[in-house]
């Protein structure tokens, strides 16, 4: 899973495998930071425009 | 009681009936919860499963509810990739379906791996050789996708709006949910496929193998295409039981209608693609190792396995429910389309059965018979605690969410109501 795991080799295989899980989870993971850390700052400042579906 | 907790401008039975109905579909969740303790503590030996069927029951209810919960991702990709507006007042419902789905998949998995202790193997030691590694990454990581979709819908409840930041994140998420349903999209595409990819490739099991394109079987392509084209139409059936459950109307008949019939012509075009490469498999890939298309049909016992399941498949549940959803008067009669798309959802799930436990029972050595196979009430118990685990998720969701945005208006209260 981590290129530092005993059992990895930089093959095509392991590159597609891996690149395509680790470049949907950071779309995820980046995707939620901001969703979050936004709706802290927009809370944070007292903004009041939020109502569920845009 | 509760009253604080329902959606405003909706109206829902009294609770006390609310807790009668669950705790009568509780009961059949505690007879899985027991059968699944079961399985943990003592094991494997608690099913019927044997060398010949390393897949089985649970691996069928695997494929057909991932397939079923199709509907989550093609109509997110209909609504917020490719435009089609109307579907938002279904897109809800159909990622609650799709939840409700993906989720019963893990709880299956998590029973059916026989040491969900080492469960993480799959991803720390991956074998990037296999099918289904990529089924397991693609599946983890679109049931985050629904998840992710799904937890707005369950900050609009009434009372959690209250909270300002639970309003600014539902509003946020909701502001780039394209992007998610485009990863759920790219992610739906590969696991579906994969999936058929797993029978396509096994070229010790003729009945199952199948030519394609470089590494990828056609039943790769037709598990992706039949998800798409059944998945919506089990989101339709759903909404329909739904409104039978509650005696109201919860969707506009044009909604459904665009569903219906997008998945219509996606059944139709999937039907004709599934028949080409029967066609293919039985004149071409099966002859050249050493079959003919009756081994596969015929001297098992009782006959379970006769001709009867390839028209039932194709015929029945495939090509009379694609004719029947691309016709507009059908569509527009509710018992024509109920039963369109409960024969659709009926041929994926005997698709799925097919290239599971057929392709095992098919003797494939010259001294060989046919493989039977008969679940546990352990399995049969394991496989009907996520239908009655979804029933819960789906009335608590009714009960304390917006899911329908049009109800309010097709169900408009009396006056002095909430």
């Amino acid at each position: 899973m981590f290129p530092f795991s005993f059992e990895w080799v930089w093959d095509l295989g392991h590159l597609v495998f891996h690149g395509a899980l680790w470049y949907a989870l950071s779309i995820l993971g980046i995707g939620l930071a901001y969703c979050i850390l936004k709706a802290a700052w927009q809370t944070a400042r007292g903004e009041e425009e939020g109502h569920g579906h845009p | 009681m509760d009253s604080a907790l329902i959606p405003k401008g909706v109206e829902r039975c009294p609770l006390g009936r609310f807790l009668v109905f669950i705790a009568v579909v509780g009961a059949v969740l505690l007879w899985g919860v027991v059968a699944m303790f079961l399985i943990y503590i003592k094991g494997l030996n608690q099913t019927n499963m044997n060398n010949a069927y390393g897949f089985a029951l649970w691996i069928w209810a695997d494929l057909a509810v991932i397939a079923l919960g199709g509907g989550a991702f093609f109509t997110g990709l209909l609504r917020y990739i490719i435009g089609k507006d109307e579907l938002k007042n279904i897109i809800n419902y159909a990622v609650l379906i799709g939840f409700v789905c993906y989720s019963s998949a893990l709880l299956i998995l998590a029973i059916d791996v026989g040491q969900p202790l080492r469960a993480w193997f799959i991803f720390w030691h991956a074998n990037v050789h296999s099918m289904l590694t990529e089924v397991a990454f693609c599946l983890t990581c679109y049931f985050i996708v629904l998840t992710i979709e799904y937890v707005p819908l369950m900050l609009e409840n009434r009372q959690l709006q209250r909270v300002t930041f639970f309003r600014h994140l539902a509003h946020n998420m909701h502001g780039i949910m394209a992007v998610f349903a485009a990863t759920g999209a790219f992610l739906s595409f590969f696991h579906q496929g994969s999936l058929g990819g797993v029978s396509g490739v096994l070229y010790g099991r003729p009945f199952g193998f199948r030519s394609g394109i470089g590494i990828w079987p056609w039943t790769f392509f037709l598990y992706t295409w039949s998800a798409a084209a059944c998945g919506p139409c089990f989101t339709i059936l759903v909404t329909r039981i739904t409104e039978m459950a509650t005696r109201k109307k919860l969707v506009k008949d044009n909604v459904i209608d665009l569903l219906a019939k997008i998945a219509g012509w996606m059944l139709l075009t999937y039907i004709t693609a599934k028949i080409v490469d029967t066609v293919y498999w039985a004149a071409v890939t099966a002859p050249a190792m050493g079959f003919t298309l009756l081994d596969f049909y015929t001297n098992n016992p009782g006959s379970a396995y006769g001709l009867w399941i390839l028209i039932a498949e194709v015929g029945i549940c495939g090509v009379l429910p694609a004719l029947m959803l691309v016709s507009a008067s059908v569509r527009r009669n509710p018992r024509l389309l109920f039963l369109a798309v409960l024969l659709a959802v009926l041929g994926a799930c005997l698709n799925r059965w097919v290239m599971i436990l057929q392709m095992q029972a098919v003797p494939v050595l010259p001294f060989e018979k046919w493989f039977t196979y008969l679940p546990s009430w352990q399995e049969i118990a394991t496989t009907i605690l996520p239908v009655a685990y979804g029933i819960i998720l789906i009335a608590f969701s009714y009960r304390y969410l917006p899911i329908f945005p049009q109800e309010p208006e097709l169900n408009p209260l009396p006056e002095g109501g909430r």
